[in-house]
């Protein structure tokens, strides 16, 4: 009985974030919109989008590759499983047992890797571009990452997300400099990795600016929706993390009932909108950086996750 | 005749106005590429007629003006890019049009012609043919160096150009560009036809710069008629001009900050734009204003609800502009893209004789309205913003100065502006007669040199962009640059591609 309701249960978050990362994605672009003083497209046209890309025929260069074809199923596949790793509105993920925190690092870093190579697939200019640009950013925000887990799981004494959020939803946690460092840094890294202003555009035309789009530029078709699935997935796995670790109240424990789950779920939609209004009044609000700039902005990430790591090695309660 | 004394000639050629021409022999002509690269005079224009070539020069200092002419009787002509680099494009652009040959000339690739017209050499009057070859980018050598081709056709709604990156990584060591694609054969349409046709094409040939064309035109048609525009329909075309200069101006700002991704910037001043082009609209009768200046006045007056449209445009600016400005200032994301991006230097400005604001942004300080003090600029009174940096921000300063003047340039033309004629009467024919204009266009100065046969047809015509000598200094101001920087770089210069290809 219980590991039928840990497989339902775990079964419906992997659809729930599939079926919501799309909205989140035009919730962000419509609240751009108006702030932007314009009407912005409706909230359900990712949906429409990703309907009619998968109408489309794929049209392929000459030159590409069998790993041009394969990889936006791996890069759907490492991004899916990994948004179903973070709690969202229930812990207690059946996942959670076999992955953990540096697992989605490192499945993201699968699915990063596997893009950078397909950008070079072809041999554009444009995709050489994407790709190297994607690797330099890479090579500081997967570190950062990487520290930021490490200092969040010495206060919570685990790598296992439905454990930190457990964690840091009891008073055990506590108020900690550390802490406040680690969101720093990971709002950072999340910027970072999901293209957004100022490290990348995710709405720009100009191709010697891009990063994340240069590398999909020869996508078309299905190929196509899978990346932008993918790159929907990951906005609102890294959403999901802030909001699981950062803003843990009224998730729901393992053994609740379902008015718990029904109060989580309600809960979790209210804090991605939040994050989400919050993202777009940042991005409205900011230039992108010089391609170059993007090292030191990154490395603050990098600074502060480790200062958070050192600090809770001197004192336990910071 | 300042100029022409230091230069020797044959004859001057008494049918030219406002400023002389003289017809020279290759001796004066070197004398004039002397002058050219010396730095006393500024290219100004260089175009071809079948058996002719002319150049325009202007003394920066005093604001002269001299066409110098040199009959090419075998078929070829003294090189002048061979001297002065800014007269490269033009002289390319001589060959490809009339076939004439430059003599001793480091560079004769084609330059508008993209081998795919039905006829080599299309003005010059006889059938020839030249080899078609394929194009040769100019090499550059180096282990770690990578081309990135960008164009003709790009992702966003703008006209059509090839840029040809060699990079190193990120850093750009050579761009090169390769324009003509926006080739519409405006000089060879131009040739027999009527002024109204003709006034009609000048219109046209870059949109956003309609009204500054059509001025141009109308002017070097009065020249060349020995007639003038009256008063209230100089203050129009005034009116006009700087309507539209307000409208291009704001329609930028806010396109170079979106460039650098702050697009909160390009929605402000995009509703601006907008309100300029609906005043244009009620008081014009059209958005661009097409067709409105003609020559000998304008066509219609401003309508009775416009000058209230006007004072509602320059109320809205007035309270918003500087708002923007402030928010321009105090982004400090916004400021670390635009200082010290793209620096032309001021040498380059000085030589290239650039025009508007790549040249007030880099310590040129010429504009067209103040030096040649033009019908009705002669009776206003304004700035002229001049900054040193050479950097976006100094282009987008400039033209934030400039909107400011502008407005304030506006409300003095409604406030002067009299009751009377609009239009003066054209005479019904003339015998030979040729007139030159340079109006001040948003993007700088447009230059218009037209010959007029009997009955009023339009014999020669040829119109010269500001953008003939802003686009080879953007391939030297992204030199050093990130690549990344260059859809910033070019916002900022926002060059015609439709006026320099004709």
């Amino acid at each position: 009985m219980n590991a039928l309701r840990d497989i339902l249960s775990q079964g419906a978050q992997m659809s729930l974030v599939l079926g919501l990362a799309p909205l989140l994605t035009g919730f962000v672009r419509k609240v751009k919109a108006r702030l932007l003083r314009r009407r912005g497209p409706p909230l359900l046209q990712p949906y429409r989008d990703l309907i009619r890309l998968m109408r489309k025929d794929v049209v392929l260069a000459d030159n590409a590759s069998w790993l041009f074809r394969v990889i936006p199923y791996l890069i759907f596949a490492g991004t899916w499983v990994a948004a179903s790793l973070v709690p969202t509105f229930g812990n207690g993920l059946l996942f959670s047992w076999t992955a953990d925190l540096i697992a989605i690092t490192a499945l993201l870093g699968s699915a990063r890797f596997f893009q950078a190579l397909a950008g070079m697939d072809v041999g554009t200019a444009f995709g050489g571009i994407g790709s190297s640009r994607e690797v330099m950013i890479a090579s500081l925000a997967e570190p950062a990452m990487l520290i930021t887990v490490f200092s969040v799981a010495m206060i919570a004494g685990s790598t296992q997300l439905s454990s930190v959020a457990e964690f840091m939803g009891s008073d055990a946690v506590g108020l900690r400099v550390s802490l406040g460092m680690a969101f720093v840094a990971l709002t950072i890294v999340a910027l970072a990795e999901n293209a957004r202003i100022p490290v990348d555009n995710p709405a720009t035309h100009l191709e010697l600016t891009m990063v994340h789009e240069a590398m999909v530029l020869e996508y078309s078709g299905r190929h196509l929706a899978l990346i932008e699935l993918s790159s929907q997935l990951k906005l609102l796995l890294y959403v999901s993390l802030i909001a699981c670790v950062f803003l843990p109240w009224g998730t729901a424990t393992a053994d609740a009932g379902v008015a718990r789950l029904v109060f989580g779920a309600l809960l979790y939609f209210g804090k991605l909108a939040v994050l989400g209004f919050l993202l777009a009044v940042f991005e409205t609000s900011i230039a992108k950086m010089r391609v170059f700039r993007i090292p030191e902005f990154l490395g603050a990430a990098l600074m502060l996750a480790l200062l958070a790591t050192l600090l809770r090695f001197v004192s336990g309660s910071l | 005749m300042g100029i022409l004394d230091s230069i020797p000639h044959v004859h001057a050629v008494p049918s030219h106005r406002p400023w002389p021409r003289a017809v020279v022999t290759e001796a004066g002509w070197q004398a004039a590429i002397d002058r050219l690269v010396e730095g006393g005079l500024t290219l100004l224009g260089f175009w071809g007629e079948p058996t002719a070539v002319h150049m325009a020069m202007i003394d920066g200092g005093s604001a002269e003006i001299a066409v110098v002419t040199y009959e090419c009787t075998a078929g070829t002509f003294p090189s002048v890019a061979g001297h002065h680099p800014p007269a490269l494009r033009l002289e390319r652009t001589i060959h490809d049009l009339f076939g004439l040959v430059p003599t001793v000339a480091d560079d004769l690739r084609p330059w508008l012609d993209h081998d795919v017209w039905s006829k080599s050499y299309p003005l010059s009057g006889r059938d020839a043919s030249r080899d078609v070859r394929p194009y040769q980018f100019l090499p550059s050598e180096g282990e770690a160096l990578h081309q990135v081709a960008v164009g003709p056709v790009h992702a966003g709604i703008i006209e059509p150009g090839h840029f040809r990156f060699t990079a190193n990584g990120e850093h750009v060591v050579r761009l090169e560009q390769r324009l003509g694609y926006t080739h519409k054969g405006i000089e060879s349409l131009m040739q027999g036809a009527s002024l109204a046709a003709a006034a009609k094409l000048a219109n046209r040939t870059s949109g956003d710069s309609a009204v500054a064309y059509a001025f141009a035109f109308a002017r070097a048609v009065e020249a060349a008629l020995d007639i003038e525009a009256p008063s209230r329909a100089t203050y129009l075309r005034g009116l006009m001009a700087e309507l539209e200069r307000l409208a291009n101006h704001l329609g930028d700002i806010g396109a170079i900050c979106n460039d650098a991704s702050f697009a909160l910037m390009h929605a402000q001043t995009g509703i601006l734009r907008e309100r300029c082009l609906r005043a244009a609209n009620v008081a014009f009768g059209h958005r661009l204003m097409m067709d409105v200046i003609a020559p000998g006045g304008v066509t219609r007056d401003i309508a009775p609800d416009g000058v209230a449209a006007l004072c509602t445009l320059l109320a809205e600016i007035d309270k918003v502009f500087p708002r923007l400005i402030e928010l321009y200032d105090n982004t400090a994301s916004l400021q670390d893209r635009t200082v010290t991006t793209g620096i032309v230097k001021t040498e380059y400005a000085r030589q290239f004789g650039a025009g508007g604001y790549v040249g007030r942004a880099s310590g040129r300080n010429f504009d067209a309205r103040r030096m040649l003090a033009y019908a009705p600029y002669d009776r206003l009174s304004f700035e002229v913003p001049v900054l040193e940096a050479g950097d976006v921000n100094a282009r987008v300063w400039i033209r934030i100065r400039e909107v400011e003047q502008s407005v304030a340039l506006i409300a003095q033309i409604l406030d002067m502006m009299t009751p009377g004629e609009i239009m003066s009467a054209l005479p019904a024919a003339c015998g030979e007669c040729e007139g030159l204009a340079v109006t001040e266009a948003f993007r700088g100065d447009v230059l218009i040199w037209l010959k007029l046969g009997q009955e009023l047809r339009v014999e020669r015509c040829h119109l010269r962009d500001a953008s003939w000598f802003q686009w080879p200094l953007l391939e030297a101001a992204i030199e050093g640059n990130i690549i990344a920087d260059f859809p910033l770089c070019n916002k900022s210069f926002n060059c015609s591609y439709s006026g320099a290809d004709l």
